[in-house]
């Protein structure tokens, strides 16, 4: 068997299962994430559609479908929540974006730990087939939301979908956790040991920052979750009571006694939490690059914006506790809990007020990955000022478990990064396939999406102060709820145009991989290393040379530079400083 | 394209922000002692977060068209950052945040930290799959003993808690399915599930608190005016779960009293 080195240093494997289906390149691996997570987006999307047709017409019988039950609702939105937030929010930035893009940036020939590499892909795969299994189980998918609170999500018979349906869900979760541990060791072994000569840590792209950060809250988030699972798992079918204790469903009494359901909850958001952030920081790294590169600036405040990363990490896992400010846990416990969320909110402040000073004085080009980014910044805007109402307990009481909520983390969590991955798509296209987008088709993508998700996701805001529960399946049975149908109904008709339009990106996608106009190596005249070797980059990334790093990573319009931009990789010589 | 950037941004801002300040969906009026509190904190806080949003995406837009590139005709500002501004605005966004949350921290010390008051009316809540059932102590001002394998759902109130009827404490206690109140008089509220977890929510009281299986969680609130408010299941708790709704009745203790005398002699 080759060792990695010889992996590294060999020409690349042929055949066409090596090449492209067990691969050990850390690019093939990368584009597997991608569409990995591109088909999950279409599959939650869809589930979406059904929740909001659901919502406005309740009585509508569906092609294939018939007619939506409300615990069908309340499956389709498990379903829809659990897999944007595992197959898509962590796989795609991070497995997608972060595999390919990682160990080139930082001048190595591949990740690490190529086979492990190649192992977290296909287990994740695997994740997604046993999650996707659930739909089909008897009883079907659980309706017991993506957080799965206990008891509900621990007795067998709390509602349809908790039996066999219920055990796939935690079981997929599990699976994927034990994949995202093995990514995580990886990056994180990558970007300490493999960086090339001259690539300090200083020197390193945002990029690479955030999805080291993000590897390390990946390592101590989801060994929580995973063992959250297995207990959960135990107190489902061996009848053990981590969450339960004596309860009574449908006059039955149960054989547990002595759990605790807020143990559940305090695992679960031990995780959950920082998890936000897995889903966001690798946005938050693609938005600063791509702000710095399309402004022609180097970044506003480098050293602040790594050290907001930082501390936005280290505060992640102080934070949990304000999921449950209505749980019953302790009130004074809330004090500290809030006290850090808003503390939170200051790293992610400098992190908007660096994006706005980056562009400040700057030499904007809006080729299309500039206005994703431009289109996540506005997002994150958003979806972040809703944060210090939620964070504070006294302001939960009327708001948690509203739609104020769902609108919030759609916004900054959902959207945003989504956002984050467009823009990353639509940078890094070129270079991954050789090819450039359409910029026309980019472009309508862009606007329609921009609008359409303010016009879905801001109305939640409107629902949530009127006091409108979340995950309620139908509209009619409060009183106070039917004058808030129009929104509603407002709400669904946007979501049509803003999935409809998500085809024409996928469109887009397909059509330049295989007719797009072919892409020099450095189409957006650009510093890091990416854009230093070929496109798309040969097995070895740097076609047998080792790279040389001179420079920090946004280095553009320097007085006196031949060009306005000198690439990481360029002679040492070329400015006079720095 | 700057220019579509701007208007574009702007106008989300200002149609978005145009709906909060006119509040055509608002919080409903608040009914209960401590809502003031809750809606001032509310505003200050809405006040803040909303010149902030107002103010960074408007400035997102202008600097898109402004920075726009002109080709020659714009000069670059070769520059890594400004300490001097960095301090400034994390200290202010610092001074912000931190400074809603202490403002914010008295209000829910009143309402979580002390106990209800001792003349306070007792009520036990208790949520089961898919309703709201109250229990009054009645005249002896106790809460007789509940027995989980007594609980049956389909026979009526008492029996869907499992009310130990030999037990003499159980006697005068008085289970609904409509929760009534004396107004301008404090609840004590204990509240607890039998099977998964709910939520209590009174959106005009102000009030939400998840009924935990396995704890008895103590809260209290004063409604102000009398009216018949909705109460809603805020946490998942099933397929039922948006059918969980029950009615406040809130009336004058005169009425409350009469109410309450017809019920025990029901039990009679």
């Amino acid at each position: 068997m080759a060792t990695t080195h010889q992996v590294h240093a060999h020409a690349a494997p042929e055949g066409f299962i090596r090449k492209y289906v067990f691969s050990l390149d850390h690019k093939v691996i990368g584009i597997q994430y991608y569409f990995l997570a591109l088909a999950a987006v279409f599959v939650g999307m869809f589930l979406s559609l059904l929740m909001r047709i659901h919502l406005i017409w309740p009585q509508a019988v569906l092609p294939f479908f018939g007619e939506i039950k409300p615990e069908t609702y309340l499956s389709l939105l498990t379903m829809h929540g659990t897999i944007m937030v595992f197959f898509v929010l962590t796989t795609a930035p991070q497995g997608g974006f972060g595999n390919y893009f990682l160990p080139i940036q930082i001048g190595a020939p591949d990740m690490a730990f190529p086979v492990l590499n190649m192992l977290s892909f296909w287990t994740t795969l695997v994740a997604f087939v046993v999650m996707l299994a659930a739909f089909f189980a008897t009883g079907g998918a659980p309706l017991h939301g993506w957080t799965g609170y206990a008891p509900l999500s621990a007795l067998q018979n709390s509602g349809p979908g908790e039996q066999l349906g219920a055990d796939l869900w935690i079981t997929s979760i599990a699976i994927f956790c034990l994949a995202s541990l093995m990514g995580a060791l990886n990056f994180i072994t990558t970007t300490l040991d493999l960086r090339a000569k001259g690539m300090t840590l200083m020197r390193m792209p945002l990029t690479v920052w955030a999805w080291f950060i993000t590897a390390i809250l990946g390592l101590l988030a989801f060994g929580v979750l995973l063992s959250a699972g297995i207990l959960l798992l135990l107190d489902r079918n061996l009848g053990t009571s981590f969450y339960v204790p004596l309860v009574v469903v449908n006059g039955q009494v149960m054989g547990h006694k002595g759990g605790s359901p807020l143990l559940w909850q305090h695992l679960f958001w031990f995780f959950g939490h920082p998890e936000v952030y897995i889903a966001i920081l690798p946005g938050m790294g693609v938005a600063s690059q791509l702000l710095s590169t399309f402004s022609r600036k180097p970044i506003f405040g480098y050293k602040a914006m790594v050290y907001a990363i930082m501390a936005i990490g280290f505060l992640g896992f102080m934070v949990w506790g304000h999921h449950m400010f209505m749980s019953g846990m302790s009130p004074f416990s809330a004090f500290s809990f809030s006290l850090m969320t808003m503390a939170i909110g200051v790293p992610s402040a400098i992190k908007t007020f660096n994006w706005l000073g980056t562009m400040y004085k700057g030499r904007i080009r809006f080729q299309a990955p500039m206005l994703y980014a431009i289109g996540f910044v506005s997002l994150f805007v958003s979806g972040g000022l809703s944060g210090p109402f939620l964070a504070q307990p006294v302001l939960d009481i009327p708001l948690h478990d509203t739609y104020f909520v769902v609108g919030h983390f759609h916004l900054i969590m959902g959207v945003a990064a989504i956002f984050g991955m467009f823009a990353g798509t639509a940078y890094w296209f070129p270079k991954m396939f050789g090819r450039m987008m359409n910029e026309s088709l980019s472009r309508i993508h862009f606007w329609v999406t921009l609008v359409g998700t303010y016009a879905i996701f801001m109305p939640m805001h409107y629902l949530g102060l009127a006091g409108h529960p979340r995950r309620y399946s139908q509209l009619t049975e409060l009183a106070y709820l039917k004058p808030l149908i129009p929104l509603q109904t407002f709400m669904t008709y946007a979501a049509f145009i803003t999935i409809g339009i998500q085809l024409v990106f996928v469109f887009n996608l397909f059509w330049s991989m295989f007719k797009g106009p072919k892409a020099s190596d450095n189409p957006w005249e650009s510093t890091t290393l990416e854009w230093s070797t070929a496109t798309p980059p040969p097995h070895d990334n740097f076609g047998g040379i080792t790279p040389v790093v001179n420079h920090g990573p946004y280095e553009y319009s320097v007085p006196g530079a031949p060009r306005d931009f000198i690439m990481q990789t360029d002679p040492a010589g070329v400015t006079a400083s720095h | 394209m700057g220019l579509a950037l701007l208007a574009v941004i702007w106008l989300i801002t200002f149609v978005s922000t145009y709906f909060f300040i006119a509040k055509t969906w608002w919080l409903p009026v608040g009914m209960s002692a401590a809502a003031h509190g809750i809606d001032r904190q509310f505003n200050v806080t809405f006040i803040a977060m909303g010149v902030v949003f107002v103010l960074a995406q408007c400035g997102l837009g202008y600097f898109a068209w402004k920075y726009r590139d002109q080709g020659s005709k714009t000069k670059v500002e070769y520059s890594h950052g400004n300490i001097k501004m960095e301090v400034l605005w994390t200290a202010l966004t610092a001074v912000l945040f931190i400074g809603l949350n202490l403002m914010g921290s008295p209000i829910w010390a009143a309402e979580r930290f002390e106990p209800a008051k001792a003349d306070a009316i007792p009520v036990e809540v208790t949520g089961m799959q898919f309703a709201w059932y109250f229990r009054y102590p009645g005249a002896d001002g106790k809460f007789g003993k509940t027995d989980p394998t007594l609980i049956d759902p389909s026979s009526g109130n008492e029996s869907a808690l499992g009310l130990d009827t030999t037990d003499s404490s159980s006697k005068d206690d008085v289970v609904t399915g409509t929760m009534y109140l004396p107004v301008n008089r404090e609840v004590d509220l204990t509240l607890r599930a039998v099977d998964v977890i709910h939520s209590f929510f009174v959106p005009s009281m102000r009030f939400k608190q998840d009924a935990v299986p396995g704890l008895a969680i103590h809260m209290h609130f004063t409604p102000i005016e009398t009216g018949d408010y909705e109460i809603a299941c805020a946490e998942l708790c099933g397929l039922g779960h948006y059918k969980m709704h029950g009615m406040l009745k809130v009336v004058s203790q005169a009425d409350f009293d009469k109410w309450i005398a017809a019920r025990e002699a029901d039990k009679q």
